[in-house]
């Protein structure tokens, strides 16, 4: 058997997870063509890596399909159920930085806090006869979010991408999602509530807690956790 | 759960608990398994998509494996014109799992309904005793409670009607309760930036646009609402004194019946609410409950019993807290006005878990 790592398969995300491994001896990179979803590893020995879809990297580490995976703290928190206890955190890559927040139109003068957005909620429900809608993706983290925080009279509309359009296109009152430097926010006249940070991400490395290794698995990871430094 | 699974016990269990509560009068119900979506969410918003599976079909639209039976039996009794009845049901309810693993998504409950409202009192305790009738083998404790003791001390308290409005919405959220109650006393000061933006005379001087569907009118509307909290007094010391007091009775109930009236001298308001407890414990206590040592705690079930508005029950094992209650019950009068389109019933009922009781009597829980 060999060690299976998950890499994201394409953009900056995957450049910069090469840049990461190779800064500490471990040479990744694509075989064949830029097409071709398979790769190589220079540097370790026993180690295959697997390049995947960023948002499946949770899924396969938590089935055990792949032994190492490099996500955002984002998408493993949200897919995964007591994700602490399927996949280990080895290391902050440093990059791919963005915070799961919750905005609101910017013209709401009315509205800088959680405390305002349930105010508001609960007078939109009145006015309008519906919840008032947050757009995300973050289904769960959302909910587990609103409910700690006691917020109420809202529901949540699937947005797959271009979140911050729904508002103006209102089929969304406000949004949750993730922002790296909030430009796009601003450019849709949306801002950040002050205690609306739900989650700080960030691209990790990821050790699968249930994936089945053999002897030569357990020292091949020993020894590509010893070159990585994060043993 | 195993996918080989002996339920024949468990369903002859579920059987013979219906058959009792026939016994006592109440007429059996069947209700859907798939329910529509919308009343739930309606009612109970998005948390409970977290706790019940919601599935669609393009011509049904959304729908949801029961989570429960109260909401559809209330729906079924309200739209055949709400006159008193007594309803018994056991089946499967499905509840979805996030975080632990070891309680099951699908068990079944046995549950016995009283919509009556001659004589409430009467009818908690009847709920409460024949359920406790059932459960007495197992020697489980009893807890107890009343949801309408909170909902009348903010309703009683010396402040205005905007500030018990937002008390009272949140009175199933311990954490937002008190940030409200923080933000009304004063505790919790008015942040500059907001102080400033009252004080303008053109608060929307930095919007650049208007996007969205909250109107500008709407933004306006809140913002007179902030002002006049801005300028109404503070909640006083008193105040938020009688709600902790009322908040941390927790006593057997002849005493917690005596601490409630001493709370109600600087509280008349709350006087109402307490001889519905103390009829309730006359009541009981005529079916035979040891009330005197019967423990009540006003904030009984406070963040999970969430259509209950008056008396709340629960059994359960003690020092057990990983299991579910084995039966919990209590007052919902306020679901009956919501799901009746303009008429109400004083209702009241209760659920037994037959698994969990045959487990515990068998060793295995």
């Amino acid at each position: 058997m060999t060690l299976k790592l998950g890499v994201p398969s394409k953009g900056r995300l995957m450049e910069k997870t090469f840049d990461w491994f190779g800064a500490r001896g471990v040479t990744l990179s694509r075989a064949g063509s830029d097409r071709e979803y398979a790769g190589r590893v220079e540097g370790a020995d026993g180690v295959e890596l697997v390049l995947l879809s960023a948002g499946e990297i949770p899924r396969e580490l938590a089935a055990g399909r792949i032994h190492l995976g490099v996500t955002g703290t984002d998408l493993v928190h949200e897919k995964l159920a007591q994700w602490d206890q399927q996949v280990e955190e080895l290391a902050e890559l440093g990059f791919g930085q963005a915070d799961l927040i919750i905005a609101v139109p910017q013209c709401w003068v009315d509205v800088d806090t959680l405390d305002d957005l349930d105010a508001a909620a609960a007078a939109f429900r009145r006015k309008h006869g519906f919840r008032m809608r947050i757009a995300t993706k973050y289904h769960r983290l959302v909910r587990d979010f609103f409910r700690d925080q006691g917020v109420a009279d809202y529901q949540l509309v699937d947005s797959q991408g271009a979140t911050e359009g729904t508002v103006k296109n209102e089929t969304a009152e406000a949004i949750a999602d993730i922002t790296s430097t909030g430009e796009t926010l601003r450019a849709n006249h949306l801002k950040i509530l002050d205690d609306g940070l739900i989650l700080r991400s960030q691209a990790t490395l990821f050790r699968a807690r249930k994936a089945p290794m053999d002897d030569a698995d357990r020292a091949a990871m020993a020894a590509l956790a010893a070159k990585l430094g994060v043993d | 759960m195993s996918i080989v699974n002996d339920r024949a016990p468990y369903r002859a269990e579920a059987a013979r608990l219906r058959a009792f509560f026939e016994a006592q009068g109440a007429v059996p119900v069947e209700p859907a398994i798939l329910q529509p979506a919308e009343v739930m969410l309606d009612l109970y918003g998005e948390d409970i998509r977290a706790r019940a599976y919601v599935t669609s079909d393009p011509l049904r639209g959304e729908q949801m494996l029961r989570p429960d039976f109260t909401v559809p039996v209330v729906q079924m009794h309200m739209a055949q014109g709400a006159e008193p009845a007594r309803y018994t049901y056991a089946g499967e309810v499905f509840r979805r799992q996030e975080e632990d693993p070891s309680r099951p998504s699908e068990y079944s409950q046995v549950g016995y309904e009283v919509f009556d409202g001659s004589d409430p009192a009467a009818a908690d305790a009847e709920v409460y005793a024949l359920i406790e009738s059932v459960v007495r083998p197992l020697g489980l404790k009893a807890s107890t409670g009343d949801m309408g003791i909170l909902a009348a001390t903010v309703s009683g308290l010396d402040t205005t009607e905007r500030r018990k409005r937002a008390l009272l919405r949140h009175i199933w959220r311990p954490r937002r309760f008190r940030a409200l109650i923080d933000k009304f006393s004063g505790k919790e000061p008015m942040a500059q930036t907001r102080r400033e933006l009252l004080a303008s005379a053109d608060p929307f001087a930095g919007v650049k646009v208007d996007t969205g569907l909250r109107s500008r009118a709407e933004v306006a509307e809140r913002l007179d609402a902030l002002r006049e909290e801005a300028a109404a007094a503070p909640l006083s010391r008193e105040q938020v004194e009688l709600i902790e007091a009322v908040l941390n009775v927790r006593e057997k109930l002849p005493f917690a019946l005596e601490n409630l009236r001493d709370i109600a001298v600087d509280l008349p308001a709350l006087l109402p609410a307490v001889d519905r407890v103390a009829a309730r414990c006359a009541a009981l206590e005529a079916r035979g409950v040891d009330v005197a040592n019967l423990d009540f705690e006003v904030a009984h079930g406070r963040a999970q019993m969430e259509y209950y508005d008056g008396f709340v029950f629960s059994f359960a094992v003690e020092g057990r807290p990983d299991l579910s209650p084995v039966a919990v019950g209590g007052r919902y009068d306020a679901l009956t006005r919501v799901l009746g389109g303009g008429i109400e019933i004083p209702a009241v009922g209760g659920v037994i878990r037959p698994g969990l009781m045959l487990d515990l009597m068998e060793g295995r829980a």
